[in-house]
This record gives C-alpha cells, sequence and structure tokens, in this order.
C-alpha cells in the first residue's frame, strides 16, 4: 500500500507539522514500506480479544481537593518564548476574514 | 588517593565501601569521573550538558552527611540523567531543538528520590531526539559512540548513559525505556540494563513518549548495583497515575548466587532470522551456563505472537508519540518559529523543531489513528497486544523467567540503518514485546562477538523484579563479562 501526496499532506494538516516537499516525498517512501509490513497484523484473528491500552488495571483515581502550594507564575512563565502580563503571548487565533 | 588510581571504573558497591571508610572522599571521586570525562568526551559524546561545579557542590555535601554516618548507598556516587528527565534548573533538552533551552522548573521524581539519596550529577546524557531510535543517530546535537569500536553506535535511545558507564565517564546511569531504549544500549555498551515492571518506577518528570510503554530504570557496571539504584527509585508516586502502590522490596536481598529450583524457557520465536551467528552462540553458552548453576532450562518455548509485536509496537508507541507530542506548540515553552498568523507559527514551530525520525513517527501516528484506519491500525494493534500480554502470563505459569538475547546483532557502523527505518526499527525486535506486555526485563553482559559485547535478556512475571535480579547476579558471579572495560 502507497501513500499519496494527498494523504501526506492531510495527515501533515492533522498534526500542524510543515514538511519541506524533500520530505513528503522521503516520508511517503518510507512510511508505505513501513505500512506494507503492518499488514501482517490482519493476518491475526483477535475476534472476542478486547483492546489493551494499558498494562496494568487502572480505574479512575481521585484524591481530596486540598489546597497546596504551586509553581510561582514567574517560574512557569520563565520558558514562554513570549509572555506578557502574566500571561503567555499568542498570534491572533481568528484570522480577520474569519 | 592519587588520580592514577582509575577510580571512575568503581562500582557503586565499591566506592561506597572505600567512602564509608574514609579512604576516598566524594570530591576525590568525583573529581576522578570528571577528569575522565574531560579526557575521552570528545571521542564518546556521552553527555548533552556536563555539570561540574553542580557535582562538586553534592560531593562536598556528601562528605559531609557520610561524615555524620547518614549515609545511603548511593551517597556520594556520581551519576548521569539521560536527558529526558526532568532536573530543576539545569536544562533538560531530549536531545531535540524542540527543547534546546528548556530549563524545567522542577526535579523529576527519580532525580527527587536520588538527590535525597545523596547523588553527585555528573550531567545529562545524550539519546535519540524524544527517545525515539536505537543507535542514538537521531540525536539532533551529536551522536554519541560506542566504546567498544567509536566507529559503531552505542545502541539507543539510552545511548549516552550506557557509553557513560562503559566509558568510565560516571559510575551509573538512569535511562529510560520504551521498546528497548535500556536493555539494547546496555547490551551494545557491555553494562547491566534494567526496564522495571510498567508502574515500579514513577514516570514524574520523564518526558512523555509512549505513556503506555515507558519506564524509567538503572544502567549500572553490575546486578547489584543495578539493586541499589531500584531500591531507591522504585515506588509508589501520587503524582504518576500509573505508579502502583504495592511495597518495594530490598531488592538486594534477591542476590542469590544460585539457581536451584529456578524453571527458565527459552522461546523459539526470539532467535529470529538475521540473528548473528556470535551473538547466538554467546547465548548458547549463556544458558548452557545457568543450567550448571542448577536451573532447569526448557529450550522449546514458543510465543507465537512474538512475530506481530514489531508491527503492534510501531502502530501504538508512535499513536501515543502524537499525542504526547502535540503539547510542543512553540507557546508555553519549548522552541518558537515566526509565522504570519498562530496556525502558520506553529506549523513551522513544529516543522523546524523536530527533527527527521521523530516527523516519521509523528505522521505514523497521525495516520494510524485518523478517520478510516483508527480500527484496521491502532484498535487491531492493541487487540494483539493483549494476545502478547497472554502469551506471556500463560508460559510465566510453567516458567520463572525466559531467556533471549537483547539484541540480534552486536552493535552496527554509523550511518549502516539511518536511511532504511524498517531495519532500524528491527534492532528492538527481542526488547520491544516486554514493553507491549508491561512486564520486566534486564540485559547483562553475556559474551563477545569480534570483540564487541552481547548481552543476554531475562524476563519475568510483573513486579517479579527479585527473580530476574537473583539470575542475573547468579550468573554474574559464575562469569567474568562484567568485568571487561573497552580500552581507551
Amino acid at each position: 500500500m502507497k501513500l499519496s501526496l494527498e494523504e501526506v499532506l492531510h495527515i501533515s494538516m492533522l498534526c500542524r507539522m510543515e514538511l519541506t516537499e524533500e520530505e513528503i516525498e522521503k516520508f511517503r517512501n518510507q512510511l508505505s514500506n513501513v505500512l506494507e509490513n503492518f499488514e501482517i497484523l490482519q493476518q491475526v484473528d483477535t475476534t472476542d480479544i478486547p483492546p489493551m491500552a494499558y498494562p496494568i488495571h487502572l480505574e479512575n483515581i481521585t484524591r481530596d481537593d486540598e489546597v497546596a502550594p504551586s509553581y510561582p507564575q514567574s517560574d512557569i512563565l520563565a520558558n514562554a518564548p513570549r509572555a506578557e502580563d502574566g500571561q503567555f503571548r499568542v498570534k491572533a487565533v481568528l484570522d480577520s476574514h474569519e | 588517593m592519587s588520580s592514577d588510581n582509575r577510580l571512575y571504573e568503581l562500582t557503586i558497591g565499591q566506592a561506597q565501601a572505600l567512602l564509608r571508610k574514609g579512604e576516598i572522599s566524594s570530591v576525590e571521586l568525583t573529581r576522578s569521573v570528571l577528569d575522565r570525562i574531560s579526557q575521552v568526551e570528545d571521542r564518546v559524546r556521552a553527555f548533552v550538558t556536563t555539570t561540574e561545579d553542580i557535582a562538586l557542590r553534592h560531593a562536598e555535601q556528601a562528605d559531609e552527611r557520610i561524615k555524620t554516618g547518614d549515609a545511603t548507598p548511593l551517597t556520594g556516587v556520581p551519576a548521569i540523567i539521560k536527558d529526558n528527565m526532568c532536573t530543576r534548573g539545569i536544562r533538560t533538552t531530549c536531545a531535540s531543538r524542540m527543547l534546546e533551552d528548556f530549563v524545567p522548573p522542577y526535579d523529576a521524581t527519580v532525580v527527587e528520590r536520588l538527590n535525597e539519596a545523596g547523588m553527585v550529577m555528573v550531567g545529562k546524557g545524550n539519546m535519540d531526539e524524544f527517545a525515539m531510535g536505537s543507535s542514538n543517530e537521531h540525536s539532533a546535537f551529536f551522536t554519541a559512540r560506542n566504546p567498544w569500536d567509536v566507529e559503531r553506535v552505542p545502541g539507543g535511545s539510552s545511548g549516552g548513559p550506557a557509553a557513560a558507564v562503559a566509558a568510565g565517564e560516571t559510575i551509573y546511569a538512569l535511562g529510560s525505556d520504551t521498546g528497548g531504549s535500556i536493555r539494547q544500549p546496555a547490551s551494545f555498551c557491555g553494562v547491566v540494563g534494567m526496564k522495571p515492571t510498567y508502574g515500579r518506577v514513577s514516570r514524574f518528570g520523564l518526558v512523555a513518549f509512549g505513556s503506555s510503554l515507558d519506564q524509567i530504570g538503572p544502567m549500572t557496571r553490575d546486578v547489584t548495583d543495578a539493586a541499589v539504584v531500584m531500591n531507591a527509585i522504585a515506588g509508589y508516586d501520587r503524582r504518576d497515575s500509573t505508579s502502583v502502590n504495592l511495597p518495594v522490596p530490598d531488592y538486594t536481598k534477591s542476590l542469590i548466587p544460585d539457581l536451584k529450583g529456578i524453571k527458565l524457557g527459552v522461546p523459539t520465536e526470539y532467535f529470529v532470522e538475521g540473528m548473528e551467528h556470535g551473538v547466538r552462540d554467546a547465548i548458547d553458552t549463556a544458558i548452557a551456563r545457568l543450567e550448571e548453576l542448577g536451573a532447569t532450562v526448557d529450550r522449546e518455548v514458543s510465543l507465537p505472537s512474538t512475530r506481530y509485536a514489531l508491527a503492534a509496537y510501531y502502530i501504538v508507541a508512535p499513536s501515543e508519540a502524537m499525542a504526547n507530542l502535540a503539547r510542543y506548540d512553540g507557546v508555553k515553552y519549548g522552541y518558537s518559529h515566526d509565522g504570519n498568523s498562530m496556525w502558520d507559527a506553529m506549523e513551522k514551530t513544529r516543522g523546524h523543531g523536530f527533527g527527521p525520525e521523530v516527523k516519521r513517527r509523528i505522521i505514523l501516528g497521525t495516520y494510524a489513528l485518523s478517520a478510516g484506519y483508527y480500527d484496521a491500525y491502532y484498535l487491531k494493534a492493541q487487540k494483539v497486544r493483549t494476545l502478547i500480554r497472554r502469551e506471556f502470563d500463560e508460559v510465566f505459569q510453567r516458567y520463572d523467567a525466559l531467556i533471549t538475547p537483547t539484541s540480534p546483532t552486536v552493535p552496527f557502523k554509523i550511518g549502516e540503518k539511518t536511511d532504511d527505518p524498517l531495519k532500524m526499527y528491527l534492532s528492538d525486535v527481542c526488547t520491544l514485546p516486554v514493553n507491549i506486555a508491561g512486564i520486566p526485563g534486564i540485559s547483562i553482559p553475556s559474551g563477545f562477538c569480534e570483540g564487541l559485547p552481547v548481552g543476554m535478556q531475562i524476563l519475568g512475571k510483573p513486579f517479579a523484579e527479585e527473580t530476574l535480579l537473583r539470575i542475573a547476579f547468579a550468573f554474574e558471579q559464575a562469569t567474568e563479562w562484567h568485568k571487561q572495560r573497552p580500552e581507551f
């Protein structure tokens, strides 16, 4: 199974990751080869087999809602590429024509 | 003691004995390791960051603590921490451009625990970017080298920590293992590496890759040291909801040098096509040795679903990675690229900040989770995961542990597999079923093939780390492999 150019472009949009033309072509070939090898999974009979998300049995874990010290705001913002007035600064979320 | 005593070659146990008797100080030991780093690091390239000043400060504090009689078995002993575990105030890069300047505001739980035990941290270890790789060649900065042959890879993704332990640039290391990233580099560099049961060690502060697969563990010069480090890092942590609240035994008590009554199985599926003859010979010899030590060995055990493990893993792990790496948006921390709009900036940030292997896996994971493919890939892989776990559970009703090679090959040449991702992925074929099932595994030095180390992998039931340590210890006591050091 060969990934199409459109599929790779669609995926790169879904994961919001820009790719160069060379990358698109390279990944298209490499991942087609990988996916071809994964076809082996279709041979496995998994009727009535439940999916496994975690190796251990997990149930919702809750704790008491107690007030406790948190990190200082300045520590958290120290790694921000752009911060202003104690907040993360981002570009406008909505385009003007939307 | 003078510097020609090669203190940097000591094990934790040997160092601790000398420290307690006052024959050496932690400052002397630390200086020996730091001197060694300055001598060999330009050839090994195991460190993303070295922390000389912090190490010497830690060492002075440790010497004070040892004098008061309050020392733990790790007090004053130098360590390297893989650079995907958060260290407060010390940059934590994951060997990625994306986190090149990231300075965590907190310590990972394992780092906190080692600090409490008196660790002397000499630096942060090189790795494949975001722990995705089997050779260290996917580090965005530079490739760590194998101290046994610097033309060859140290394995990955914890290649830096493994190389540092082998080259005498640290006394021990912490690595992380998502599909073999502790065990395979341990095997390639001739050291001990243990991946504990999923949930045994807290993942809080470990930069997430595959959340249902990741586990932190020790990389050491012998099995006793692995037990000592496990004592310090294992246990429940309320900050990791997948850490398991079970009592932590004293792992050093399981170090018994005989194997009477131990039942071992050898799964035939792990002796794969393409396996090197020298590796097979070394493992066959090691298995015979385990028999001489009193274990009974069944060489015809079968885990038929093993052949599907690689495909299942390379769907599950990238899918989880894709979700975990969605957080790198150039807003809160990390690399940030300018753009015409918010989306444009985000796409450019991720396009420029991630290296090729990380991008490949994000694309693979996004594909496997996307509409129309979810059932065929992701859900199918999760069901196969159940089958793999069930087979292990069934086999462990009859055997105490399973013996396999850690890797089908000895360390390969730098550049040999970088153009063929599938070939690189096959390097983990013996280790990744263990993460899929969530069981513990240890790799120990078990021979050489053409001058390069071969590792034997021992697998056990969930939370049976003591059994693995016992088998590994008995083998180690009867052999000299772990005492071999690369010439440098």
